[in-house]
């Protein structure tokens, strides 16, 4: 079936199953490879997007159920003129991530974070990202560039 | 003519001249605890050690030695440096072109590197063992101080300059003092002219053609002070485009026309597969074909969700008869079974007091898994005559050469091309995911076939780390110090690699035509595998040390980061730990007064004072408690000391590690933040294996499947972990992705002693297991 998605801050026409999970649609419809797939199931977060501005798990929500959402992917993040997102320098300056598989995800959780909560402390942030799993154990890193950027963004 | 018989004649020159600055160098990293150093060689090599000089080149450059293997220079300026080691995730291209803008005089921005390509790369085996800077990084760095010196003898002649007097910026080579070199040369037009105070660039001198030469060993080295990039913190190359979501790893790839498959696994090791609705699922949306051959059951179609539907329809559909019959009792089955007997270390004290007494203990170590956080996948294509596989394989050319055996073609026709994947930290799906992709690509020729595994067949079908059961034995004298040491450890293999063998590929044990598992080998030193760091850095006067090698291997297993080296140091610095105790002596300290080796002496000095180790015991809490643990890697690799302070809950038992304080010592430092990025990664997945992690079955089938059956540490439970880096500049590179693994499992039981008294000998340590050992010891303190 073909429905159209707002991803990104366009309108996106999309021709696929409508049980397909929005993490296909994003990277095999529209290219888009912020969100990875881990497991399918909702346990990893790799695969986590804005949904109006709230994290949302796009391994196994169907697409087709999403038309009247804003999606946002780590790509969108990104300023018009390509200019990164404060998040995305801080993770570069903290050198937050080893594979860096995890890394999107983690970047959207954080994006969602800082909507509701502009100065998160540090246990607010481990809270917040408890359930975004990193095996390389770059969680450390991850927690600075998340008050680095936070910081950032408050000035 | 006579220009080619100068420079041959002014390069046989700066040859001699750098021969005997190599001597020089050599002879100052021989001072300073020679035995580590000597060590240290021996790991670098694997093969006798013999650095630098003729006939001995060092690292992979000895089975590389062409230099047009490692480094094109482009006419355009472009300088590429193209090598065999990958990128994990563990920064390894990051160090790799340090090492080569630093020896080759570039700006690292000039530098692009290509890696893991087997049909242009340098074949440099595996990227295993902590190896990617000791092998990897000392290859490149001769490599390109080989093509400097070349590069200036070229541009001598051309200048008319002798060698010495010249000076590199960027690739353009002046004469000493010569201002005007970086101008002259910068337009890449020859500036071969000139009187001889021109200059003149790499690029305009090699003219965009090959080197060809072989490199001869011995070549003078940047000297520390005039490096640019070593010991420096340069951020990494593969980051910035993982954070903006650009295609860089293999799950990005999309060819043009390319496809989706999928593979059904058996639902448990052995399993033959006695039907499957092959025709019904061949009839669903978007299936392009359905492939069995054998056991080997897959699907491919136009949608990765049609072919994710097809092939759960398909594995519904399937019947499977199941054999597997896997040990209860791990470690009861490991004593049992029949062992390879191997005496590693034999050292008979020669008289002397007799002990005035002997302790004893027994530690194990469960079925743990790499359980990367994405699964493995892999795209390959098949043209009707020759395979290209995109592959996050370790091995890229022993796994090209296995699926080329697999595919009964010839080794030329399969060319892999690495991509970075998921962290792996050892032998996980990889490998498997590049063979799936080369088989459903074979049987749809012209299009490109992407594969990626689900979560549950990573959890379930990657190889584990083995299972080990550790048998330590000392006698000691008054003082409590070890005068006789024994120590037994059995363990299945900890390496079933591909090695060019499609035995070692779990498709290819599935075909109609099934090829067999090689039989695991017992390892030899200096890396040894099962019985790696099973042998005491200490200066114990008497020890044995024997590998109990156990051949069967009723779990799938294979390379584990730090393979039997986290077992083995987890039992015997748990060990050394109980000693301590035993003789009221604090550990640090019983560590130390055995201990001979200057550099390890550092390590765990430098760890327990940024810890603050030296702080009364009095002054902490009920409940808190705090642990070290030390090796050096391999014996011959890095040194790392971890302390840890932990709090257990007098309830629950449940043990949380509240901070961790590491010191290294890698012989030279190439990149500190990623060395330290590396220790702090390692000491974070270490305490989660040690915390939570065993892989379960119910007899027959695995049944850690996904994320909450195999959990793993989550950002509220990591402590804030602090890395101390000892620098050790002209030292050989010895490479630390692993060395923090063990140190870490021994300091968190060291620490959960102090904390509650308990003495954890098993792993993990989940608060199950010490509510036992309190049921056992009855009520404490
Ligand atoms: S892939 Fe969606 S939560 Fe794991
Ligand atoms: S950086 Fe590798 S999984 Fe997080």
């Amino acid at each position: 079936m073909a429905f159209t998605l707002n991803v990104n801050g366009k309108p996106q026409v999309v021709e696929a199953e409508e049980d397909t999970p929005l993490l296909y649609v994003l990277r095999d419809e529209l290219g888009l490879n912020g969100a990875k797939y881990g497991c399918g199931v909702g346990q990893c977060g790799a695969c986590t997007v804005l949904s109006d501005g709230v994290p949302l798990r796009s391994c196994f929500v169907p697409a087709a159920s999403l038309t009247a959402r804003k999606i946002t992917t780590l790509e969108g993040l990104r300023g018009a003129d390509g200019k990164l997102h404060a998040l995305q320098q801080a993770f570069l300056a903290e050198q937050a991530g080893q594979c860096g598989y995890c890394i999107p995800g983690m970047i959207m959780a954080a994006a969602a974070l800082l909507g509701v909560k502009a100065r998160p402390s540090e246990a607010e942030i481990r809270a917040a990202l408890d359930a975004n799993l990193c095996r390389c154990g770059s969680h450390n890193r991850i927690v600075r560039a998340i008050q680095r950027a936070a910081q950032e963004m408050g000035t | 003519m006579s220009a080619q018989l100068g420079r041959r004649a002014l390069l046989q020159g700066a040859l001699v001249l750098a021969f005997s600055l190599g001597v020089e160098e050599a002879a100052t990293q021989g001072k300073g605890g020679a035995k580590g150093n000597k060590g240290g060689k021996e790991g670098e090599g694997g093969k006798g050690g013999k650095a630098g000089g003729k006939g001995g080149l060092p690292g992979d450059l000895a089975r590389n030695p062409q230099l047009d293997a490692w480094l094109r220079i482009g006419a355009d300026g472009k300088v590429t440096l193209q090598v065999g080691k990958v990128e994990l995730g563990q920064g390894a291209l990051t160090a790799l072109g340090q090492i080569c803008a630093d020896e080759l005089d570039v700006d690292l921005a000039r530098l692009t590197i290509v890696s893991g390509d087997t049909r242009v790369c340098p074949n440099e085996g595996t990227t295993t063992g902590s190896q990617s800077m000791s092998e990897g990084g000392t290859a490149v760095r001769h490599a390109a101080a080989e093509v400097r010196a070349l590069l200036l003898s070229m541009a001598s002649a051309q200048l008319k300059v002798p060698a010495e007097r010249l000076t590199v910026n960027d690739g353009t080579v002046a004469e000493r003092g010569a201002r005007a070199g970086r101008v002259g040369g910068a337009g890449g037009a020859g500036g071969a002219g000139g009187a001889g105070t021109g200059a003149v660039t790499y690029w305009s001198l090699v003219g965009g053609k090959a080197l060809n030469r072989e490199a001869q060993g011995g070549v003078a080295l940047k000297a520390v002070e005039a490096r640019r990039y070593i010991g420096k913190a340069v951020p990494r190359r593969d980051l910035p485009a993982k954070i903006t979501g650009e295609e860089i790893f293999v799950q990005d790839l999309r060819p043009a026309s390319f496809v989706h498959g999928r593979v059904v696994r058996a639902p448990s090791y052995g399993a033959t597969l006695v039907e499957a609705d092959e025709a019904g699922v061949a009839r669903m949306p978007g299936v392009l074909k359905v492939v069995r051959d054998g056991d080997f059951l897959g699907v491919i179609a136009g949608k990765e969700w049609q072919a994710v539907k097809a092939a759960v329809a398909l594995r519904h559909s399937a019947r499977w008869r199941e054999t597997a019959a896997l040990p209860v009792d791990p470690y009861a089955w490991l004593v049992a079974q029949p062992a390879e007997e191997v005496v590693i270390q034999e050292v008979a004290r020669g008289g002397g007091e007799a002990p005035v007494r002997t302790v004893e203990a027994t530690y194990r170590r469960p079925y743990q898994m790499h359980a990367s956080i994405g699964p493995s996948c892999a795209v390959a294509a098949w043209d009707g005559a020759a395979l290209t596989v995109h592959t996050h394989s370790q091995s890229v050319f022993a796994t090209a050469q296995a699926i080329a055996r697999m595919l009964g073609l010839a080794a030329d026709k399969v060319r892999a091309v690495h991509m970075n994947g998921s962290g792996c930290y050892g032998h996980n799906g990889a490998d498997d995911a590049a063979a799936d992709a080369a088989l459903l690509a074979r049987a749809l020729p012209g299009r490109a076939v992407r594969v990626q595994w689900s979560r549950e067949d990573e959890h379930a079908q990657e190889p584990y780390g083995s299972a080990m059961v550790m048998k330590a034995r000392a006698g000691v004298d008054a003082n409590g110090d070890v005068l006789d040491w024994s120590y037994d450890l059995w363990s299945t293999t900890h390496n079933t690699r591909p090695g060019g063998h499609p035995g070692n590929l779990l498709p290819g044990r599935s075909l109609a035509k099934p090829f067999a598992q090689p039989a695991p080998r017992a390892s030899r030193p200096p890396n040894f595998s099962a019985d790696r760091n099973a042998i005491p850095l200490y200066a114990f006067p008497g020890q044995k040390v024997t590998t109990h090698f156990v051949s069967a291997m009723p779990l799938r297993v294979s390379a584990h980061r730090s393979l039997g080296a986290y077992a083995n140091v987890f039992a015997l610095e748990s060990f050394v730990d109980e000693l301590a105790h035993a003789a009221k002596v604090d550990p640090v300290a019983f560590r130390l007064r055995q201990m001979r080796d200057a550099r390890a002496t550092a390590v765990i000095e430098a760890a327990a004072e940024r810890f603050g180790w030296g702080k009364a015991r009095e002054g902490r809490e009920a409940g808190h408690g705090r642990g070290i643990g030390f090796a050096r890697y391999k014996n011959v690799g890095s040194y790392c000391a971890v302390c840890l302070e932990v709090v257990v809950d007098p309830g629950s038992l449940a043990v949380k590690v509240t901070r961790a304080v590491v010191a290294v010592e890698a012989g030279e430092v190439v990149n500190p933040d990623g060395l330290a990025n590396q220790i702090e990664g390692g000491v974070i997945q270490a305490l989660s294996w040690s915390l939570k992690e065993a892989v379960k079955h119910d007899g027959a089938r695995i049944v850690s499947r996904d994320w909450s059956s195999y959990p793993i540490l989550t950002f509220s439970e990591v402590p804030p972990v602090e890395v101390a880096i000892l620098d050790k500049p002209g030292q050989p590179f010895l490479g630390a992705g692993e060395a923090a693994q063990g140190p870490t499992a021994a300091a968190l039981a060291n620490a959960v002693f102090e904390a509650c008294g308990l003495r954890a000998r098993e792993l993990p340590l989940t608060p199950a297991r010490l509510g036992a050992l309190r049921q056992e010891a009855g009520p404490v303190k």
